[in-house]
Order: structure tokens, then sequence, then C-alpha cells
């Protein structure tokens, strides 16, 4: 009897006993003998220079140890590329301590070593610190007229500047019959996982340090350490099993990971360093942006011109970059089109990717856009979406690797009831709430990245794989184990997976919705090419069965090697891994994606959300009281931790249109609500009913896996579609995100 | 990030002298020395050495700090530990007892009620100290009384499953 395959059961996450019982250690959990605690001071002002900085009050308490400072630091690196990160986009990356230059409100300036949290903390407040202040502007708005292209640089392979145009926009916007017009403006947002940013550093002696970071690339901490410290690699290692969250805000080595190494450097002890919450907003955000959609149709619905122009705010230091505004042409087909993106700098840290970088911006006014344009052609807003289906991507001239979205379409409507919806516009109502229905489209290219594995087959029969990536709470660790079972045909019990480890096999950050299809990729090419050893050592035990035999002539089952066409014969892991004088059999596979085969196709998942909003008449008070997102992702690894992805993007998608938002004084350069009490994200009392579709969906060319990545796609939709339902509610459209009830009223 | 101190304190005024104090931790007791400043959330990871309890906001905005004192759910980070000098305190390490998991930590597995698991034991110590309490009865009401705790993966509806289910459980009982 062979097994059902792992792939497609809803496995419990194997590492949720560790989890529910406290015994998952994060990075500030570790209790080394002899730690001591750095508490980091940052600048209280936007831009300038540190005159002055006096630590004698400081230094004179009994247990405090150093006072770093750019005047109290050891020598650095010199070249800014040894700053740079795998992430690190075009420019010069930020160097803490490096001078006495402020360039943003919130940079670290200081780090205070103590032998208590307590008393580093009250330690910082003694320091004093006088500035020479410059002028400053951080004001997007303000500013527009300085917008400017970005530059190119590597980081730019992975966000593709915007399509060339195409026909003539503004000849075809013009002379079409109705035309939608509209202005759409996001705020800064900061990530904020629960966890807080931390760092444990152990000093090993000589140039050799252990560190417990809290990242999504536990070798990207690894390189920017030693690169910056003018460590050996080998003796540089980067340890992250569990991650409380990050959001992307993990995927750049953040400044708590320089201060702890220099200090534990420099000091020969361990040192913590964690951040509070409201230096949590003191490194990277999503950049406020500025969109401006032109979308013009014929009277049959069809979408004839799109233009999508759009400016992000980036630091003076680095031009972050996102994709905003080339989805539209992924997804509706029209044969005039104008996409623009530019950049404002400004005097800030630089923007960092957060969950569903740009795709989130963009598709907001892209689904806005289309909603109005219904209403202006009196056509149902899914039959408009239909209308104008891509079969192709048309931005590109080249077709899908597959795209179910129409069935994320029928099937999302179907299970939402959308043909309940009154096409009038505050037409439905619930006593003394306005009741609306809305929906959108979500989309997310799916990617993938070079990455190494190594598969052991252990003398008791059992599949051990390591890989150097993290799992920040997405399930990796119970999904690559699912992968490795399937390709050994052994159960998931017998299958042990090692991972948030600089140590094991490279795997670059952990992001963007690729990990799964990168790092899933390699674990099987790790099992295929152990699959192959273990049959060569078969070949050698006994009477010879299984010599000279091909992959296709055999069965991985049940812990053993079966004759396809006679599986009665057959030979034990175990009895093989003996045969190989007792030592486990290993293999290391490097695998990297066929960029030739990838490159004619456009890859990505795509989702259709549909939400209904609750907007209470007087008071204008929104509620999402339900909701349900269809999504075409390929194969669903794990439908139980995959649900849970969407649902989260489901609940980010309510965040960011109701609730979260940093808020900036421009007078003083400086963020405003830097703590969760002022900084909203739904409590559980705002969030209702959630269902998730995935709709079947086979794809031969992403990955050898046919998987797309969930980690953003459950998000894109959301925001449009929540939006769109306020408008079908109140007849008013916002176009601003978050929507507040002062905005209805 | 501290910018502004109110007042300025003077050297005399900070007494560095740690308190003796006992806390019953799980049912053991535990014998800490601390200064007055120290919260229980850093008595509890710093110097008890039980890193369960997590920190999330340190001004009781997040709820991943809750632990159970003397029956009620409360926020470790806003209290100090010499405040609970011999009190009974559950916290997360303490929820399975000998190596049996409690009903709701079976349930937050089975229900996939965490991503990253961070927010989790102060999700599950809230819960169980809102069963104490007994005062929700409804989803509606369960949610409301559970709001004190964030998740920032958006495990929302499967943390109010996994409670619902075995509050069902505990009513049938």
């Amino acid at each position: 009897m062979s097994l059902l395959p792992s792939v497609g059961q809803p496995v419990s996450r194997l590492e949720g006993q560790l989890k529910v019982t406290g015994r998952a250690q994060y990075a500030a959990d570790y209790s080394i003998p002899g730690l001591v605690y750095g508490y980091v001071i940052n600048s209280t002002v936007t831009k300038g220079k540190i005159q002055r900085i006096d630590t004698t009050k400081a230094m004179s308490l009994p247990g405090v140890i150093q006072i770093f400072s750019h005047v109290k630091r050891p020598s650095l690196a010199w070249f800014n590329l040894q700053y740079a990160d795998m992430d690190a986009p075009p420019g010069s990356p930020f160097r803490p301590l490096q001078d006495n230059k402020i360039i943003y409100n919130g940079q670290p300036i200081g780090l205070v070593v103590a032998e208590t949290f307590e008393l580093a903390r009250y330690a910082a407040t003694l320091v004093e610190v006088e500035y020479e202040q410059e002028a400053f502007d951080t004001d997007l708005n303000a500013n527009l007229s300085n917008a400017r292209t970005p530059k190119i640089g590597m980081a730019t392979m992975l966000k593709p500047p915007p399509p060339r145009p195409k026909g003539n926009f503004e000849k075809a916007f013009s002379e079409s019959l109705v035309q939608v017009s509209a202005e759409y403006y996001h705020g800064t947002e900061h990530h904020n996982p629960l966890e807080l940013f931390a760092t444990t550093t152990v000093y090993e002696g000589a140039g050799k340090v252990t560190i417990y970071d809290k990242t999504q690339g536990t070798v990207n901490s690894q390189l920017y350490v030693a690169n910056i410290f003018g460590l050996k690699y080998k003796n540089v290692r980067v340890i992250a099993p569990y991650v409380g969250g990050a959001f992307g805000s993990g995927l750049r080595p953040q400044y708590q990971l320089f201060l702890s190494v220099m200090a534990a450097l420099e000091l020969k002890r361990p040192v913590l360093v964690t951040l509070d919450r409201s230096q949590m907003f003191t490194f990277g955000h999503r950049p406020p942006t500025i969109q401006r959609t032109r979308f013009g149709a014929d009277a049959n619905g069809r979408v004839t011109a799109m233009n999508h122009a759009a400016i992000g705010e980036t630091s003076r230091f680095e031009d972050y970059t996102e994709v905003v505004v080339n989805w539209s042409h992924m997804l509706y087909p029209a044969d005039n089109t104008l996409m623009q993106y530019k950049l404002v700098e400004l005097d800030v840290f630089s923007p960092l990717d957060m969950r569903a970088p740009g795709g989130v911006t963009g598709m907001h006014a892209i689904e806005s856009t289309m909603d109005e344009l219904s209403y202006q052609l009196k056509i149902d807003p899914l039959q408009l979406r239909l209308i104008n289906y891509a079969e192709k991507d048309e931005s590109l001239n080249r077709p899908y690797s597959s795209k179910e979205l129409r069935a994320c379409y029928v099937q999302g409507a179907a299970r939402f009831g959308w043909e309940h919806r009154n096409p009038e516009p505050r037409s439905m109502r619930r006593g003394n709430k306005l009741v609306g229905y809305g929906m959108a489209t979500g989309i997310w290219e799916a990617n993938t990245l070079p990455a190494r594995a190594e598969a052991i087959m252990t003398t008791d029969g059992k599949l051990h794989v390591n890989s150097a990536v993290t799992d920040i709470g997405t399930g990796t660790l119970t999904v690559m184990a699912q992968i490795a079972a399937d390709e050994l045909g052994l159960p998931i019990q017998d299958v042990t997976f090692s991972y948030g480890d600089s140590k094991k096999p490279f795997a670059p950050v952990q992001g963007g919705s690729f990990t799964v299809s990168t790092v899933g990729s390699a674990i099987k090419t790790a099992g295929k090419a152990l699959r192959k050893k273990l049959l060569r050592i078969a070949g050698k035990v006994g009477d010879g069965v299984f010599k000279k035999l091909e992959l296709d002539d055999v069965l991985f089952e049940n812990g053993r090697i079966a004759l396809k066409n006679d599986p009665l014969t057959s030979i034990s892991f175990v009895d093989i891994v003996a045969a190989n004088d007792g030592n486990p059999v290993k293999v290391i596979k490097f695998s990297v994606p066929n960029v030739l085969k990838l490159k004619k196709y456009s890859r990505a998942a795509h989702s259709a959300a549909f939400v209904e909003v609750e907007v209470d008449e007087e008071l204008g008070v929104i509620n999402v009281t339900r909701a349900v997102t269809a999504v075409a992702a390929g194969t669903i690894i794990n439908p139980k931790t995959a649900r849970s992805q969407i649902l989260g993007g489901m609940v980010w998608g309510i965040s960011k249109a109701l609730r979260e938002e940093t808020i900036s004084d421009h007078h003083f350069g400086k963020y405003m609500n830097q703590n969760l009490g002022e900084y909203h994200i739904p409590v559980h009392a705002d969030i209702h009913d959630l269902d998730v579709i995935f709709v079947e969906e086979k794809d031969d060319i992403v990955n050898a896996l046919g998987a797309k990545g969930v980690g953003e796609i459950g998000l894109i939709g959301m925001p449009p579609a929540i939006s769109n339902a306020i408008c079908h509610a109140t007849g008013k459209r916002i176009n601003h995100l978050p929507i507040h009830f002062d905005n209805l009223l | 990030m501290i910018t502004d101190y109110p007042y300025k304190q003077t050297e005399s005024s900070t007494d560095f002298t740690p308190r003796p104090i006992t806390l019953h931790i799980n049912n053991a007791p535990v014998q800490l020395e601390v200064l007055p400043w120290v919260s229980l959330l850093d008595g509890l990871r710093d110097y008890a050495g039980l890193t369960g309890t997590k920190k999330g906001c340190d001004h009781g905005q997040c709820g991943a700090c809750t632990v159970i004192c003397d029956g009620d759910r409360i926020l470790s980070c806003l209290t100090l530990a010499v405040m609970k000098d011999g009190s009974d305190i559950t916290t997360i390490e303490g929820i399975a007892h000998e190596g049996v998991l409690h009903p709701l930590q079976k349930a937050f597995i089975e229900h996939d009620a965490f991503q990253c698991g961070y927010c989790t034991p102060g999700q599950i110590c809230s819960a169980i100290g809102m069963f104490q309490e007994g005062k929700a009865k409804t989803r509606d009401e369960v949610k409301e009384l559970m709001s004190g705790n964030l998740c920032r993966c958006g495990a929302n509806t499967n943390i109010i499953d996994a409670i619902m289910e075995v509050k069902a459980q505990m009513s049938h009982e």
C-alpha cells in the first residue's frame, strides 16, 4: 500500500507544540551566562550634526559597561559596498555610528551597554546630546515637483521598471466614450511585527561570533556582519529558527544587529540589543505614494486606454523602488497605455518592502478605477472584469504559465452571493446600517530564486533535510517537510527539516512569496539526487537486482526501494545506508530556475476578493462584516497553513483600508504615533466572517512543484474591494487609505 | 526611544539595592533579587529565565506579556515584580501539565491559531483568564474580551475558533 502524498494535506504546523508551550526561542530568548544588555539612543532631530555627546553621568553609574557612539567605536569597513546586503536598493546603505551626521529622525546615534536592561535604559536618558540642526524636508506632497526617474541596480531584477508605452494614450483617452480619472494617496506604514527587533551576539573568541538575530535571511545577516567587521564568513553563524513576524522588515539587516555584534566584539561578552516599540518606527517603512489613474472605455465596456502614474517616497541615500504601475496591463488588454513611476528624495530612512510592496498600492488605484468605470458604464463590476479578461500578459506580450483568475471570479462570486447585489449605491441596508458589496482583483508575481539544499538518509532510514531558510510564521518548516517526504516516499513523521541557520545550505532572504518555490525546488532537486544515490548504492547490495537501474524503473515507498514491475522485490533504506559502510547517505544540490524557459511566460498568482461592509449612516462607522477571497496560486502544498496565509493577508487588507497609518509631523520631520496604542491594527473584535477558496490551477512551468506562493496575494485585492464596498454602501468614493468614519460624514 | 524626561533625576534618588522576593511560578517557589524598577515581565524573562512570556510593546498595548496572577490575567509589562511578592503566577510554561497539553493548546495547533507564534503565549494565557472570569458568553463577547491581545499575522479568526471550541467543551463538562 503506498502512502498518500503529503503535499496537499492540511498538516498542522510541526513546531506547533513548541509555540503553544512557550518553548520556541526567538532572538531575545537566549539566557546566556554573562549576558549584558544594550539600549539604543536615537536622534531627536531630523537633520544636522551631533556637536557634543556627553556620556560622563551615564558612565558613572555602577553597572554601565560602555557607551558606544560615533566618537567611541571600533574602526569599521571603509566601503559602502561592504554595508550592502542582498536586498539593498541602488545607493549608499546607511552606516550606523559612522560619523556625526544626522540624516533622519530616530537615527541610532549610540548604544549603552549595561549589566541589566533597566540600567541600560536609564543610563541612556543621562547621555546628553547637542545637535546643530539643518533644514529638512519629509513631506511628499510638498515635493512632487522634485520627482525623478529611479536609479537602476541589482534590486531592479525583481522590480522591473514600468512597461513601455503602447499606442497613443492621450489620443485614445480623449476619444474614449467613458473616462475615469482619479488621484490616490497612501500614507506611510510600519511593519510592526509583534516581536521587537532583537539580536543576541555570543562572542566565541577571536573573530568568531554566534548571532541569534531577528531576520528573514540568516545568510544575508551573516554576509553583512562578516563584511563590515572583517570576519571570516565561517566564523559568523546566524541562527533564527523562530521569527516573531517580519512582513518584510527583516529583509535587510537592521541596526540592532550591527550594534549587538559591534559591542560583543569590543567587550568580548554576549550582548543582547532589543529595540523598543517606538524604535520599531526608526528603520524601513512602506513609503507614502501618490498615484493618478486615467482609464478610458468604449460603449461595450472594453478598456481602450490606461494611464497609471505613481510617485513614491525614498530616502536621500538609497533609491527604494516598488512595482506599482506594472499591474493594470498584465490584467487588462488595452491598445493604448502609459505607465509612469518616479521617486521623491526626502529626509527619511529608506523605505523597505512591506507585505505585497507596490502591488497592494497599485492595485488599490487600478481596481478602484475599474469600479468607477463600472458605474459610469452601468455594467456590473464583475462583468466588467470578465469583458476585459486578459488571456495573456499584454504588457509583455507573453502567455501566462497558468491563470485561473476566471475561476476565482466565478467561485468567489458564488460563495459570496454577489448576485444579490443591487447595483444602485445606497440601495441596500440593514436597520440603520448601509450595506455595500465590493469586489476587486489581486495579482502577484510568482518568482523563483536559486537556492541549495542538503538531503541526508540516516542510519535508521529517516530523511533529514537542511536549508538556511527562515520560517517567519508562513509554515515553511511544515511545507518543506511535506515536499521532502514525498520525494522519498516517506511519511512526514520520518522527515526532519533543520532551518534558520546560516551554517546550513544557502537560501536567499524569505519574502516576495518566493520561498516555497525557491527552497521547495532546491529540496526537490536534492531529494531526487538522494534517490539516485540510494539506488546506486542499492545496486551494489546482494544479488544486484538494483544494478544499473534508472529512477524510472523503481518506486520509493514506505522506506524502501522497490522494482516497479515487481514491487515485492525491494530493499529498505536502512539496509542501503548499512551498505554505505553505515554512513548516512548525503547529497547537497544547487537548484537554479530555468531562466530561458521561464522568460517566455509571465508567472503570477491571482485572486478575487469580495467584501460586504456595513456603514452606520449617522456615525460613519465602517465594519467589514464578511469577505471571501478566491485564490489561484497553483499547487497548494498545505491547505491549512496556506489558508492562514490568505486569512492573514485579508486581515492586513482590512487594516490597510480602515486602520493602520503612520502619521508624520513634517514640522518636526518625525513620526507621531510610534506605539501600538496609536498605530492601529485590527483587534479580534474588528474581524468577522472571512472565507478562503483555493481554485484548482495546474502549472507545469512555474517550477517543479507547480506552486506559486501565497504570502502576498491574500492582501492585494482586499483594500480596493473594501473601498469599492464603501462606495456601494454610501455613494462616496474615498481614494486615500485608511478610510475613517469622518471621511463619510 | 526615550527622547525627553519630564523631570531631572539626581543620582542620589537612585537606589540600586535589590529586593528579595518570592514568586510562586507554575507551582514552584522562585526566589529573585530584583530592583523595584524591574517589571514582572523582565523578572520572568531575565531573572527567572522563563522566556515563554513575550515582550511586544512594554506599554500594555499588545497583550503579548499576559500571564495569570492569583487567578487573574494581567499584563506583566505593566506590573513591577516587587508588587507581586508572594503571588501565584502561571506563565505559558505552566499551562500544560506533566507534558499533557491543555485543551486550548491543542485547539490552537488544530485550528492553526498562530503563524509566527509570538503573540500565542499571551493569547492562551489571556483566554484561560477569560474563561475563569466567566463573563464572555457569545462569540462576539469573546472577541471583545480577547481584543487586548493583538495578532499581527492576522490569525484572528482561527484564534477565536480555537477558543470557542474549548469554551463549548467546557460548558458540556
